[in-house]
């Protein structure tokens, strides 16, 4: 039986630059909390940290 | 009364991305982004720069919520001004409900966040800032009293304090003369502004004080306001915030400040009429670089000092 893949809906299209905007903003988001965890936990010091020594 | 009779704005686009930008007023934010980097760095604690930048995103974050929430309950005057009429709401492009959902929410995500990124007195900062912006400002004193400038001023004065709480996790005499700085820099600011773009205010019945006390009165408040301002721009140079480069830059832009109030003081609406406010207009665009100077300036010494090349005697 052949797939039938439904066309894009025009709703998608319209909504396409806030959809793409919205998702840029968590990516950053996400990035960002990662970062200041590594700084806060790290105190600015990362390869000290990997390297294990404490403040 | 139906409720389509509520609305005249019928909304027919899908928002963009931008459009919800627009909302958080990124002119207004540029400012806050600007002086809050500016408290931040010229506090005396060092903080990681990553830290530093975050915090100055949440700050500006919470700035931008606080200007959503404005347009929410602006709406119905920023359909008659003309500088506002192209705002989201108006436009059509955004519904009243939905700019005040974005603004409560990214309200308490900046300040929750902005306490986690640096300290609770810098996030309680921000949250008093917001409120006072929505609800002492917007809801309660800008369609009230012609002193709405005054006050509502506050709101925009805080930025460069949370900046230094971030750092400190305090307030200090330096924090406070930065918020009076910009304190008493809106009224001029906004006054001359409201000398050429009369009809705007008058049009939305926004009690503006060319309108309540006329505008020879506002003329004299511009010049009192300005001479508030020049002491306290000085002060402020005697401070751990001022050196050499913050006086000269303060003597000079102050004494053109005053020259232009001085000049405003003793014009007559025919004058100002016949060059089509370019006294008014050019002290409006004063004010922007004296603000932007100012806090320039303070960020100048700042660096010197922390290169050990402080100039201060």
């Amino acid at each position: 039986m052949a797939m039938n893949f439904r066309p894009e809906h025009e709703l998608h299209k319209r909504r396409f630059s806030r959809n793409m905007g919205l998702g840029l903003v968590l990516v950053c988001f996400v990035c960002l909390v990662f970062g200041l965890t590594i700084v806060k936990v790290t105190n600015g010091n990362v390869a000290g940290a990997i390297a294990g020594q404490t403040e | 009364m139906s409720d389509s009779s509520l609305h005249n704005t019928v909304y027919t686009d899908d928002a963009q991305f931008g459009d919800y930008f627009a909302l958080l007023k990124p002119r207004v934010m540029s400012l806050v982004v600007f002086t809050a980097f500016v408290g931040l760095l010229a506090a005396p604690v060092a903080v990681h720069p990553f830290v530093a930048a975050v915090c100055i995103l949440f700050i500006a974050l919470g700035g931008g919520a606080s200007g959503a929430l404005n347009m929410w309950y602006d709406a119905d005057i920023d359909r008659i001004m003309k500088r506002t009429r192209k705002r989201p709401i108006p436009a059509g492009k955004i519904t009243e409900g939905e700019a005040k959902s974005l603004g409560i929410a990214l309200s308490g995500f900046s300040v929750i966040m902005l306490g986690l990124a640096s300290n609770f007195v810098a996030a309680g900062l921000l949250a008093f800032t917001i409120f006072f912006y929505v609800v002492i400002y917007t809801m309660w004193l800008k369609r009230w009293t012609p002193q709405n400038i005054v006050i509502g001023g506050a709101a925009g004065a805080f930025p460069p304090m949370i900046g230094w709480a971030a750092a400190t996790g305090g307030v200090s005499v330096e924090s406070v003369l930065m918020f009076a700085l910009i304190f008493m820099w809106t009224p001029p600011h906004f006054w001359a502004l409201a000398l050429f773009m009369r009809n705007d205010y008058d049009d939305a019945k926004v009690p503006m004080l060319t309108v309540t006390h006329g505008r020879r009165s506002t003329r004299k408040h511009i010049f009192v306001y300005t001479v508030l301002l020049a002491v306290l721009a000085m002060a402020a140079g005697f401070t751990s915030l001022g050196g050499l480069v913050y006086i000269v830059t303060a003597v000079v832009l102050n004494v053109m400040f005053l020259i232009g109030a001085w000049r405003i003081l003793n014009r007559n609406e025919d004058d100002s009429e016949q060059d089509n406010f370019a006294v008014e207009r050019k002290f409006f665009r004063l004010s922007l670089a004296y603000l932007f100077l100012h806090f320039g300036a303070i960020l100048l010494e700042a660096g010197l000092d922390r290169f050990g090349m402080g100039t201060w005697l």
